[in-house]
Formats: structure tokens, sequence, C-alpha cells
């Protein structure tokens, strides 16, 4: 049987229902696209979360606007909006048959326990619901079988239930916000004693729930990660040897080891903690002979490779696109694979750098100050790489790349933030102030998501078949990358002045009252930051429909993905690419185009006789 | 301009790989069917990869509950705390000697696979999960003992590591002697062409190989005295 044959017959043994293409699709693109949504409908969760928090730091306990009550009714009682009735009438009920709402924001003011709610949530919701599953789910799937070369993961079907598992998880961590005693409260760290003893957040069920929904969602990535080491091991295209992958799949792969050693020892905790909420044991309670803080190293035992998880395939991504759009070959290709696996290494034995101020004896401190330290030697090899990338290079300003610019300005930043702080005696100062919400930011958001910006913008064309909306896009990321500056780099200055993370309302501390203004200026940042997501969303969703049809190789770029038809189909490629070059051949001399796709056999000149 | 961009341009490439790039062919996929899956060679290997991959995730599973017992047995004046039972050493440590030796037979069965005619093989696997279910009887047994003299999960950092630790192995054992038996039973009535054989065969012994080697780390740290 010919190969286009085979190919054929395997194609039409599919089935082609509604619910066996857009459902439980065992494709490797439909799952990435569902992993994708998932993303993109937490990430609109996620932000609304933060918009209130946003708000009660600067307005503490003022009703909300829309939905808060007015300030006629306020001070005489007398309804005077529709809001204003709604609330009068809830609040005239007795307390079992109020509805949710006014339990949590009676006339439009935060409760502080639905506060402590907001923050906890809104950190679980981007960590493990947002940036997780775009970075890690949609973009492993969408790009590991293409751009290595093969037609599907390992496993179809470990990867469609990956992706249900996710969603299951995601409804029962959403399910916490409906339980009585309301969701964890404890800031997505879960720390004990706050964690384990529902006396001391009034919390019961919504705790347990968070503890269940991770331990769910580690079934889902211990899966998602083995598919993904075994296809890049086991299936690449012929000629792509692992010196010839891209970027972003060696930061994917990375990231998938990372995934498979570092959720089951959280896995491991999360079991302790639910033991000890429901089974009495007293692993995190001192008075059972347990020890609070051997939560505090579990976690960040598994915390810290996580945060490279957030991080290396976002980096992966730029380095994928920063080429592209200088028509350069990356600088150093070598080096940046090193210095990736440096990182993931390297990440495993800083966790410390977390618990400077818990009470850990203290010798260990300097110990992971080092180690902390050697971090900036690998984050400085990628970052000068990407500028040696650009230096020289005919840079187009496209959205991709324009985006890309941003991760790598705002990840120096962020990891500039990160080295004062793993000085101890900088962090006994800044430790659980904003300064470390800022460099959270920076890297989180500075970083993360800036480059699930660059990648949808980039893959789109090829994910949908069209392109996106230039000017609009361009709009969405120069609103984006002002806000977001505007939103977060204050929080440095809020942190050395002394402002606590986790606060109801900083106006009670009098040391704090002279930041007012600033809460005030970051929450209308924040607000405009979010409402630019919009033009995001409506871009994606009027291109996928309405965008200007994308041809295969749109960006002339190098990568395999570009070689299969546009939007690929079901198997991806007519016949398996054979690769002959490594994927970063730019302007190569010696060759009439200035790229020069992996499939292409054609040698480059060796540059001495240009 | 463009000159000089060439040159540093070409200068970038023969150090970035190595003037010539590698071979074709270098990758190790097969060039007739580029990994789809009717290949049972390829799903063989791809199985039995997955399955180091789950071994590795379960091994750090397990550190993170070994490192929480190790962080209070190395740091409690006394362990056990006054007034709970010795663990019962001897007869765990014949318990230990029956898994050993389960684990011998899978071993010896998944390395002549090929060698050993059908009969012999289901011999050895019958007795390998036959052994397996003889060491749940007896830690099930031990268990009761413990139960009924008051040892509970709820004892303090002594009940509660020692159940959920050696509780996750034994949870870890029942699986695996399910899933041997039904191997066996399928090898028995001769369901399983070789292919098929050969790689269920090696998967559960990857997975029987890693729970009998994490019991006598168990039995060390956490029976021991
Ligand atoms: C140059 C590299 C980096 C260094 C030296 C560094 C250092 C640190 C240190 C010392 C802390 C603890 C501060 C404290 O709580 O007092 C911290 C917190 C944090 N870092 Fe980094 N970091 C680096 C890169 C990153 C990256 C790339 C990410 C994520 C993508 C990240 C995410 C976080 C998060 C989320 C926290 C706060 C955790 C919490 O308490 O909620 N960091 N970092
Ligand atoms: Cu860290």
């Amino acid at each position: 049987m010919s190969e286009a044959t085979a190919v054929k017959e395997h194609i039409s043994h599919e089935h082609h229902g509604f619910m066996n293409t857009y459902i439980f699709s065992l494709d490797h693109k439909m799952i990435g696209k569902q992993f994708l949504l998932l993303g993109l409908i937490m990430l609109l969760l996620g932000g609304g979360l933060a918009l209130l928090v946003r708000w009660q730091l600067a307005y503490p306990e003022q009703p909300l606007p829309l939905i808060g009550a007015s300030q006629h009714y306020l001070e005489t009682g007398e309804a005077e909006t529709a809001m204003d009735s709604y609330w009068d009438s809830e609040l005239s009920k007795t307390e079992d048959e109020q509805g949710w709402l006014v339990q949590k924001m009676p006339v439009g003011i935060i409760t502080p326990a639905f506060y402590n709610a907001l923050f906890t949530m809104h950190a679980t919701i981007m960590v493990f619901f947002v940036v997780m599953p775009i970075l890690v789910g949609a973009f492993g799937n969408y790009l590991i079988p293409l751009m290595i070369g093969t037609r599907d993961m390992a496993f179809p079907l470990l990867n469609m239930l990956s992706f249900w598992i996710a969603v299951v998880s995601g409804a029962i961590m959403l399910a916490g916000f409906f339980v009585p005693g309301g969701h964890a409260a404890t800031g997505w760290t879960g720390y004990p004693p706050l964690s384990t003893d529902p006396a001391w957040t009034g919390v019961d069920w919504g705790q347990n729930l968070w503890c269940i929904s991770l331990i769910v969602l580690g079934i889902s990535s211990l899966m998602g990660s083995i598919n993904y080491i075994t296809t890049i091991i086991n299936m690449r295209a012929p000629g792509m040897t692992y010196m010839r992958m891209p970027m972003v799949i060696w930061a994917l792969f990375i990231v998938a080891i990372l995934l498979l050693l570092a959720l089951p020892v959280l896995t491991a905790a999360l079991a302790m903690l639910v033991f000890d909420r429901l089974a009495g044991t007293t692993f995190f309670n001192p008075a059972g002979g347990g020890d609070p803080l051997l939560w505090q190293h579990l976690f960040w035992f598994f915390g810290h490779p996580e945060v490279y998880i957030l991080i290396l395939p976002g980096m992966g991504i730029t380095s994928e696109i920063l080429p592209v759009f200088s028509r350069k070959p990356i600088f150093g290709y070598k080096a940046m694979v090193l210095a990736m696996a440096s990182l993931a290494f390297l990440s495993w034995i800083v966790w410390g750098h977390h618990m400077f101020q818990s009470g850990m004896n203290p010798s260990m401190g300097m110990t992971f100050m080092i180690t902390t330290m050697v971090i900036a030697v690998p984050s400085a090899i990628k970052t000068f790489n990407w500028l040696g990338t650009l230096w020289g290079g005919s840079i187009r300003f496209t959205v991709p790349m324009l985006n890309s610019l941003a991760f790598v300005s705002m990840f120096v930043i962020g990891g500039l933030s990160g080295i004062f702080m793993a000085s101890s005696a900088v962090d006994i100062f800044i430790h659980d102030t904003y300064y470390i919400v800022a460099h959270i930011h920076y890297v989180v958001f500075g970083g993360s998501i800036f480059a699930i910006f660059a990648g949808v913008y980039y893959w789109f064309p090829k994910m949908f078949g069209r392109m996106m909306n230039e000017p609009l896009a361009k709009v969405h990321f120069w609103l984006s990358f002002i806000a977001f500056n505007c939103t977060f780099f204050p929080m440095h200055i809020l942190g050395v002045g002394g402002h606590m993370r986790r606060i109801y309302n900083p106006m009670q501390y009098e040391f704090l009252q002279q930041f007012e203004h600033m809460n005030i200026f970051i929450t209308m940042s924040a607000f405009a930051l979010g409402l630019t997501q919009l033009i995001l969303l409506f871009n994606v969703f009027h291109s996928m429909f309405r965008g200007k049809k994308a041809g295969d190789n749109p960006w002339n770029a190098n990568t395999l993905e570009w070689t299969a038809a546009t939007p690929p189909p079901h198997g991806n490629f007519d016949a398996i690419p054979t690769v002959h070059h490594a994927p970063y051949e730019y302007s190569a001399p010696g060759i009439s185009e200035d790229w020069l796709s992996q499939t292409n056999e054609l040698q480059p000149t060796n540059g001495n006789g240009h | 301009m463009s000159d000089v961009f060439t040159e540093e341009r070409a200068n970038t490439l023969v150090q970035d790989y190595g003037g010539t790039p590698p071979p074709i062919g270098a990758g190790p996929s097969d060039p007739g069917n580029g990994g789809r899956q009717d290949s049972s060679g390829k799903s063989h290997a791809n199985a039995i990869l997955a399955m180091a991959l789950f071994l590795g995730a379960d091994v750090m599973f397990f550190a993170g509950l070994i490192g929480a017992f190790v962080v209070f047995r190395f740091g409690a004046l006394h362990w056990p705390p006054p007034g709970q039972p010795l663990l019962p050493l001897g007869i765990t440590g014949i318990n230990t000697g029956i898994l050993l030796i389960s684990g011998a037979f899978m071993v010896k069965t998944w390395q002549n696979i090929d060698r050993w005619p059908h009969k012999k093989i289901t011999k050895a696997l019958t007795l390998t999960t036959l052994l397996g279910m003889t060491f749940l009887l007896v830690q099930g047994y031990e268990w009761f003992r413990l139960v009924a003299f008051g040892f509970k999960l709820t004892s303090g950092t002594f009940g509660g590591t020692f159940y959920t630790l050696i509780g996750c192995h034994a949870l870890h054992v029942m699986g695996a002697v399910l899933w041997l038996a039904t191997v066996t039973v399928r090898l028995a009535r001769n369901r399983l062409d070789q292919q098929q054989r050969n790689t269920s065969i090696a998967l559960i012994g990857m997975y029987w190989t890693l729970v009998v080697a994490l019991w006598p780390i168990l039995y060390g740290l956490v029976y021991w005295n």
C-alpha cells in the first residue's frame, strides 16, 4: 500500500460526526484548540476576579460600579436604581434564602472572606487553568506533531482523556465558589495552618475541592507529559535529529519532563493535606507532631519547577518568532538548548528562596541564595542570545514580533527583580509585599501571557486558515503593553514602601494611606488592561470566520508546520516530510530566497564565495 | 551593509551547525510510515517508553511521601513515639522475602520471554501472582492486628506516615496483582499474539519491578528500628 493511499484509508476510517470531530476528537490539532478555548474562557474568569481584587484595593469597602448600590441608597436606605431595589429585596430575606451574590458582596461591597477567595482563585486559575492549558496544552498539542513531522501524538486516546480530565478538574475547581463556607482563601500556595483547619478561614469544602481539583489536574498533566515525551523521542520525521528540532519543541520537551517529575510531588503533598482535613492525620499540625513547614518545602519543591513550566514554553515561542522576523538564524542554538536544560535542572535546587522568612534553618538560606543567583547565568544566556538574534537582522515589526519583543524586555525586568529577592538580606524587607506581586506579574504576564499573544498571532493562520486583523492586533498589543506596565510597574514602589500583599484594606494602615492614589492609578490601568483583552477575543473569533484567507506559509518560515496544508488535514502531511536542515536557515548564503524550509534539499554554500 | 550581514550570518551558520548539517536519516523515525500507529514495533517502543516515564512520576510521588516520613522520623526524639506499638519486624521481613522472590520470577520470565516455552511462562507468572497475593494477605493481616491494638491513621505522625506510605505501596501491589492476573489468564487462554504477549509482559514486568524494588527501602525505613 503506497503512502498516499494509506493516508486516505486512515482518514476515511475516521468517523465524521460532530461529536467525534469537535468534542471527543482524537486529533492533536483539535485537542490543542480545545485547550486554547478552555484557557481563554478561564482567562476571562481569572481576569474578572483580579479586577474585583483591584477594585477593593483602590476603593476599599465601596460598592462596585454598575452592580453596587447607589450612594443615595447607602445614605438614606431608599432604593433609587434597579440594583438598589435588588439589594434591598435580597437583604430583607433571611440568611438561608439570600442569593449567592449578596452573600459574597452585599450592596456590591466585597466581604473580607470573599476577598481572600478572590485573590486565591485568581492565582490558582491563572497558573493552573490559563497559562498551563494554553502554553503546554494548546501549543504543545498543536505544535509537537506538526513541527517534528508526524501524523499525531503517540497516544491519541490518552491525549483526549488528558483534555477531558482537565475539564473535570476545572469544573471541580469552579464548584468551590458555590459551596457553604466559600472557596479556598489561603492564597494559591495553600499554607497550613490556614489550609488545614477550617477554624481559621471558615472555609471547609472550598479547600477540599481545591485540593481534589489539583490532584485530578495532576492526572491530566501526567497523561499529557508522557504523551509529549514519547512522541518527541520516538516519532520524529526522518532527518529530524535532536539538534534540528525547533526551539519551541525543545522547550516543550523539557517542560514535559519537569511536569512529569514535579507534579507528583504536589500530588503527594495535596494527598497529605486532604488526609489532614478529612481523615484526622496531623502531617502539618504541630499538635499531633506534624510540621507546617513541611508543606512549604513540598509545595515549593514543586512550585519553583512549576514557574519554569510557565516560562519555558514562552521562551520557546519567542525563540521561534525572533529569527523569522529578523530573517536571521537564531544566535547560539546549542547554547539556547543547554541554557533551557540548565534552567530546568537548577529549578530543582532553589525552592528555599520562597522560604527565607519561614523560620527554616538560616544556614539553608545562604545555600538557596547562591543556587538562586546561579539561575541568572542561563537566564542571561537566553536574553543575550535573543539580542544576538536581533542584532543586524532585517527586523519586521509584525504583531507576533512585537509581542515577542515585549516578552524579552518584560522578562528582563522580572528576572532582575528576582535577583534582588534572591538576596536573603534584601528579601527580609520585601518578602510578602507588592514587590513580589510585581515580580510575579512581570514574569508571568509580561513573560508567559505576552508569549501566548505572540504564539496565537503567529500560528493562528495555520490553525484556522485565516489571517488575523493586523491593525486591530497592533492596537491590542500597544494598549496591552502600556496598560501592563502602568499596572505592574508601580507595584515595585508599593512593595518597597512596605505595602503587604494579600491585605483586604490598605487604608486601615496609616503608613499605607499615602499610596491611595497609586493604588487608584493601578486599578484604572488594570481595568484598561482587562478591557483591552476584549479586542483580542473579538479579533480571534472574528478572524476565525471573516479573516483574510491565509496561504500555507504566510511568514516565509522554515519549520515543518508551514509545509502542511492550511489548516492541516487529519494526518497533517500528504507524505511524511524528510528533514534536511536545522530550523533557522534564514538569509543563507547561496540561496535566492531569504528562507530555506527544513524540507528543502538545497544546501547553503559555506559563505566564502558571496 | 548586506555584505557584512551575509558574512556574519555565514559565521553563525558555521558555529551553530558545525558547517555541514547532520546527515539525513539520523533521526530515529522509520522512514516508511513516519510514525503511523499501525506499526506494532513502534507502538511497542512507545508503550515501553511511556511506562518508564510513568514509573519516573511514580517514584517522585513516593519521594514526596518518603521525604515527609524522613522529616518526621529523624526529627523526632522518640520513634516510635511513647505508647505506640513496635511494628512487626520479623513477619514483615519474611513477607519482604516473598515479594523479592516474586520479583525474581518476574524478571526471569521477562528475560527469557523468547526462549521459554509458553507453558513455562504461564506457570512462572502464575507463581508471581500468587506470591504477590500472599504478600498482600500477610500485610492485611498485620494491619488488622495493628488497628486492633489501637494504632490508626490518626495516631500522630507515626500512624499517619505509616498508613499513607505503606498503604500507597499496598495499593500499587494490589493494582499490579490484578493486572498481572489478567495478563496471566489471557496468556493461559492463548488470547495474546506474540507481539501483544511481549509488550504486556514487558509493561507489567517494569511495573512489578518498581513495586518490588520500592519495598525493601520502605521496609528498612519504616519498620527497622
Ligand atoms: C532570574 C530568575 C528568577 C529569580 C532569581 C527569581 C527569584 C524569586 C524569589 C527569590 C522569589 C521569592 C520572593 C519572596 O516570596 O520573598 C520569587 C517568587 C516568585 N517567582 Fe521568581 N524568580 C525568577 C524567575 C521567575 C520566573 C521565570 C517565574 C515564572 C514564570 C517566576 C515566578 C515567581 C512567582 C509566581 C513567585 C511568587 C510565589 C508566591 O509567593 O506566590 N519567577 N522569585
Ligand atoms: Cu522560585
